[in-house]
């Protein structure tokens, strides 16, 4: 069964309940554990509801259809979102989510390329660009028509080899690539620590169609994406603007969002307050 | 039985019940910058779990974090260098040994530049994976001419080694054991010095011969070996290079087999060091590597990823006793 040949529609309806059932996994999946990457897996949410229920050629029964679009989550240590996303979207069972962290589990804390639906190992941040400019080439070899969707983070941004790839994206006119900046203002010793603004104008100056915008806006993001179709012999980036913990304002008022440890009396509220978001 | 789960980076190398110390380097460093102001210290987005966190706080005016760019990092501590500092330069060891190669190669090692990298997550001390273990970094340190490289044992030798790298003219490569750290070596006794092998416990049966946080587990081997009426030495090798084969094939001489024990691949570290010591001397010995086989570890708990690859006190022992293992061919 082929998912999703996206239309011209904007399902923002649909959109925002499947990105509230991925929040929803996630706070299950981190309960058990008691920490994790919960910020950052909450800040993604909608842009991958919108990737996997929307944007993406797929088939959830087929993973390793030849001729699929590819989403490469370069920042590995998101895997509890790429795994919620993945269970919602029926690659792999959603009772298996229990297992997440767990020894033995296919859903490790950084994403590894063996389980179903994973094109890349995350983890050694900066992998994600130019392993995403080679499966975009390699797409336009071979006439799929396949595209090639790429999430690296404001953090991945400090890696040398991010821009020698979107150099080489340009430079090759891959108009069948789209890079998603998670922008979210964190990273590991916390607020960003070295400059990297302006987002947007380092990309569009790099040869990059560059939009920015709200990354936890469904209708926004569903506008961007659309946008990125444009057959136009330049790759598309889109700058999101993402709130670490959105949806669960007890984990986005945090101030350590980047490793978030949680004590066991503050899972049901975080679960009361996604469920009471609109 | 319940299935371990893969915590967060602030784990600390359990072995046994003794004394734990934190941040034993970046308390070493602020001691040391203290008398010394050509010090500065570097990190790439991770000084929160690198233990230099308390030099940033004594010297703010003499820390840089680049960013997340480990290239970056090396190459800026080499300028630093180059302008009269001395560069303390700390990331994980997967993104020293594997992203920066080059820059350590050429604009420290091959330049004679005073950084210091100190390499955090050796071996098996993070459950994150083949990301995130550098399982391989002493293999491919020890190969580039002009690098010292460095495996500490504990909290004791990790506060000496801070000294010592200083007094030491030329760029080093130490491991990093980072937050809570047992304190296995008694601070009064031992004097760590570049180059140097220590033998911590003699003993004619079996030698055990150590590197880093393993050694801790030798010690314990060897105390139950004893119980059983084996008499296992422990020869501890925190220096990889400069390697004190001389050291090594002393020890080797008054034993009757040996076991190399280290947090590393049993391909291309001690193991390997040991077996090329012994066939340079012309010593002919029985010898067993424990360490991480030839393959990428998985994400997992760490009491359950180190028993996968033999890495326990139990499988040490199991090993010494094993008949089968040391058979004559
Ligand atoms: C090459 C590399 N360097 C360092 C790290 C350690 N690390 C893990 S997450 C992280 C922060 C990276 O920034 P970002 O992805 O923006 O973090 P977040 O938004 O999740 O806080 C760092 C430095 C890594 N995984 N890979
Ligand atoms: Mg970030």
């Amino acid at each position: 069964m082929l998912r999703n040949a996206p239309g011209s529609d904007r399902p923002v309806d649909e959109i925002k309940s499947r990105a509230k059932a991925l929040r929803r996994h996630m706070i299950r999946m981190s309960r058990h554990i008691g920490q994790g990457y919960i910020a950052q897996g909450l800040g993604i949410a909608d842009v991958l509801a919108a990737l996997y229920f929307h944007e993406l050629r797929h088939d959830p029964a087929n993973p390793a259809w030849a001729e699929r679009d590819r989403f490469l989550l370069s920042t590995g240590h998101y895997s509890i979102a790429l795994w919620a996303a993945l269970a919602e979207a029926g690659v792999i069972p959603i009772d298996e989510l229990a297992s997440y962290g767990l020894d033995e589990s296919r859903l490790p804390m950084s994403t590894l390329d063996t389980t179903p639906g994973v094109e890349i190992i995350g983890g050694s941040l900066g992998h994600g660009p130019g392993q995403a400019v080679g499966m975009a080439l390699g797409q336009r070899l071979r006439g799929t028509g396949a595209r090639i969707f790429v999430e690296f983070s404001d953090g991945e941004l400090q890696e040398g080899s991010t821009w020698e790839a979107l150099m080489a994206g340009a430079s090759f006119g891959l108009d069948n690539l789209v890079a998603l900046v998670d922008c979210n203002g964190i990273q590991a010793d916390g607020a960003i620590v070295i400059d990297i603004e302006p987002v947007a104008a380092k990309l569009a100056a790099f040869g990059w169609d560059a939009a920015e915008i709200d990354g936890n806006d469904v209708a926004a993001i569903l506008d961007a994406l659309h946008e990125a179709r444009t057959p136009n012999g330049r790759p598309k980036a889109i700058v999101l603007r993402t709130l670490p913990g959105c949806g669960v304002p007890a984990i986005a008022r945090r101030e350590k969002a980047h490793f978030v440890r949680v004590e066991p009396d503050e899972w049901d509220v975080f679960a009361r307050e996604l469920e009471a978001q609109p | 039985m319940s299935r371990g789960v893969t915590v967060g980076m602030g784990e600390v190398v359990r072995g046994g019940s003794r004394e734990l110390v934190d941040a034993p380097f970046g308390h070493a460093l602020v001691t040391l910058a203290k008398d010394r102001g050509d010090i500065v210290g570097l990190s790439a987005d991770l000084a929160k779990y690198t233990d230099i966190l308390p030099f940033k706080e004594a010297c703010p005016d003499r820390f840089f974090n680049v960013g997340m760019a480990e290239q970056n990092l090396v190459a800026v501590s080499a300028g630093l260098a180059k302008s009269g500092f001395v560069a303390y330069c700390t990331t994980y060891g997967v993104f020293a040994s594997r992203r920066a190669y080059d820059f350590i190669a050429i604009a420290c090692a091959h330049s004679r530049a005073e950084v210091k990298i100190f390499a955090g997550l050796p071996g098996l001390t993070t459950g994150y994976g083949g990301t995130h273990q550098a399982i391989e970094d002493l293999a491919l340190m020890r190969m580039v001419p002009d690098l010292v490289v460095i495996d500490p044992c504990d909290a004791t030798e990790l506060e000496q080694v801070t000294h010592a790298v200083v007094a030491h003219r030329g760029p080093a490569y130490v491991r990093l054991l980072r937050g809570a750290v047992p304190r296995v070596l008694d601070p009064r006794a031992h004097r760590f010095e570049i180059g140097r092998s220590y033998v911590l416990r003699e003993g004619e049966d079996i030698g055990l011969v150590s590197t880093g946080f393993m050694t801790e587990r030798a010690l314990d081997a060897a105390e139950k070996l004893a119980a059983q009426g084996i008499s296992a030495g422990v020869l501890h090798v925190p220096t990889i290079k400069p390697f004190d084969a001389a050291g090594v094939a002393a020890f080797a001489q008054r034993v009757g087999r040996l076991i190399s024990i280290e947090n590393h691949v049993v391909t291309g570290g001690l193991g390997s060091l040991v077996a090329e010591t012994l066939f340079d001397a012309g010593i002919v010995r029985r010898l067993r590597r424990v360490g991480i086989p030839d393959r990428f570890v998985e994400c997992g708990s760490l009491p359950f990823l180190q028993e996968q690859c033999g890495m326990t006190v139990p499988q040490i022992v199991a090993l010494a006793n094993d008949k089968t293992q040391w058979r004559t061919p």
